[in-house]
């Protein structure tokens, strides 16, 4: 918790290296990247595969009988095993490719929840959602005249668990929540939340966009029925993301597209759709970002999870204890157990000027809602400077910061 | 001049005297109840939001504005100005200011002089305290929001204005 605890422990050597963006200079001043929640960078391995398929393996998969198209298909599939592997799922038939968290949230809503629900029904999710884990659910309410149930939060930005089992009710279909909060880094103690909702019998979905990049995920532990994530967050290519689905359910789901590659057998007739998971991968898929995808696994395997998770927690303490000592700093979001992020506020500094000054010093943090309007309505804002950190930053990058930011308040002085 | 003293007079120039003070205390603020025309100006980039209200008379002047709304220094003290500025304009000259005020902000460069032709005579001088963002291609639609509104509003275009 103490800073000389974090500063004692510097980012293990080569971490940081291995990402050529982050070597560069902006506006004069060496890059302090603090916006890994929003987008994660890549690092060289990474990279370095997507440009290597490109240039040597690429052709489409699952289709020709030729020698590029079985490599394509063999780093395809690998990198769908690559994911499996990484978040413990018991098969790889379980592992749905899609474009990112909100596509497979999408897909959850409409293949899984549409089909079954009407009125009477109820969808629960928490006041702390990131809109991907909203508005797919109140289209789906609105098409089939299903509720909506949202549940609270505190001030310190922790889910109100008792008001969350009160409405966790027989009429409800599907419970839907965050691992990880976007906007105020709050930790939600999911596998209790799971465990009490599969008692009653409901499904639940976990958003765990913010989740995977910075904890190990076992989804057998979890015993969540879908867990959603992107490639981008995690150290990997844009345009990537999984749904994790237990394979009885996606069993009974209808298809969420058509097209290519999701079927077996097409006549004007009737057509036969493809085994799981490709009944739901209709067209060709970013077969470049998967791959990418896989590399990025293979480099955080590397590093390993609870290493990564371990860094991040002292250097996420250094970073409070150092804003805390800020004269006119407002944290959002203090939960007990939060990681990655801390939002803030400057006195009455307006995020979006914040933002401007730190940019002109080299620093990239997200300014504004995150995507996350009800949590800013909640605490009657409308919008936060929120720094996120990754395994790549260090105890100077959270200096600078703090230099930074003693600068905004000279300026605006 | 070294890179780092250059950045930040680059940044003074952007938050200079006049801005934080119309940012810190801005004019007019509040609705107008005798408004005639108001619209509403919103930036999707942050979610900022504010309502111009306008009272123009029967021969087509504008005889008040009022805004209100939360926002950036930027967009609040180019709100502040606009209603500064535009009182006993015809409706014809404070659309002319508009697209003076969007055209500067939006093609001129400290780097392209030659663009920087738009003229803002007196008593529309002060407008040029806004030239900072030229320099912070992403802060260039904060500073025309209230324009786009009071263009909206004057136009009683249904939706609301955007920067987009």
């Amino acid at each position: 918790m103490s800073q000389t605890q974090a500063s004692s422990s510097p980012i293990p050597a080569g971490w940081r290296d291995d990402f050529p963006i982050l070597s560069q200079s902006i506006n004069g001043q060496p890059l302090v990247y603090l916006d890994s929640a929003a987008s994660a960078q890549q690092p060289a391995s990474v990279i370095d595969a997507v440009a290597r398929y490109q240039r040597e393996d690429h052709a489409n998969v699952h289709r020709g009988v030729h020698t590029l198209s079985h490599r394509a298909t063999d780093a395809f599939e690998g990198a769908r095993d690559k994911i499996r592997d990484f978040i413990n799922a018991a098969n790889r038939s379980e592992i749905v490719l899609t474009s990112g968290t909100t596509e497979s949230i999408n897909l959850v809503a409409q293949s899984f929840c549409r089909p079954r629900i009407g009125p009477g029904d109820k969808i629960v999710i928490t006041h702390l959602e990131h809109h991907a884990n909203i508005v797919p659910w109140q289209l789906v309410c609105e098409q089939t005249g299903a509720e909506l149930i949202v549940a609270p939060i505190d001030d310190e930005g922790q889910l109100e668990l008792d008001s969350l089992w009160s409405v966790l009710t027989d009429d409800v279909f599907l419970l839907a929540i965050g691992h990880v909060s976007n906007a105020l880094g709050t930790v939600n103690p999911i596998k209790k939340i799971i465990a009490k909702a599969r008692k009653r019998g409901i499904p639940v979905l976990i958003d765990g966009a913010q989740g995977v990049p910075h904890v190990p995920v076992d989804v057998q532990d979890l015993g969540c029925d879908f867990y959603a994530f992107s490639g981008h967050k995690m150290f990997g290519p844009t345009g990537t993301g999984v749904l994790y689905g237990r394979e009885a359910l996606l069993e009974e789901m209808p298809p969420y597209q058509g097209g290519g590659d999701m079927i077996l057998e097409v006549s004007f007739e009737s057509t036969i759709y493809n085994e799981l998971p490709y009944k739901f991968e209709a067209g060709t898929p970013n077969i470049a970002g998967v791959i990418g995808l896989g590399a990025a696994i293979d480099y955080l395997r590397n590093i390993g999870m609870q290493r990564i998770a371990a860094y991040e927690h002292d250097l996420h303490d250094y970073m409070v204890s150092a804003l805390q000592d800020v004269d006119g700093i407002r944290l959002i979001g203090t939960a007990v157990n939060r990681a990655s992020v801390q939002s803030f506020l400057l006195d009455d500094i307006h995020s979006h000027d914040l933002g401007t000054i730190l940019d002109h010093q080299g620093i990239a943090i997200r300014t504004g809602h995150h995507c996350a309007m009800p949590v800013m309505t909640r605490f009657g804002i409308s919008g936060t400077s929120r720094a996120s950190i990754a395994f790549y930053n260090t105890t100077d990058d959270v200096d600078r910061l703090i230099k930074a930011l003693l600068k905004c308040k000279q300026v605006f002085g | 001049m070294t890179t780092q003293a250059a950045n930040t007079d680059e940044l003074y120039d952007l938050y200079r005297e006049l801005i934080l003070d119309h940012a810190r205390n801005p004019r007019h603020f509040g609705r107008l109840q005798e408004a005639t025309h108001t619209a509403q100006g919103i930036n999707p980039l942050c979610g900022d939001k504010l309502t111009m209200y306008v009272n123009v008379n029967a021969n087509r002047v504008i005889q008040a504005t009022s805004f209100e709304g939360s926002g950036c220094a930027i967009s609040v003290a180019s709100a502040s100005l606009l209603t500064d500025t535009v009182v006993g304009l015809s409706v014809d000259k404070a659309e002319a200011v508009f697209n003076a005020v969007t055209d500067r902000l939006t093609q001129g460069s400290a780097d392209n002089e030659s663009t920087l032709d738009i003229d803002l005579e007196e008593p529309f001088a002060k407008l040029k305290a806004l030239d900072g963002v030229r320099e912070f291609p992403s802060r260039v639609k904060c500073a025309t929001l209230a324009w786009h509104a009071l263009h909206s509003a004057l136009n009683q275009e249904a939706t609301p204005a955007t920067t987009e």
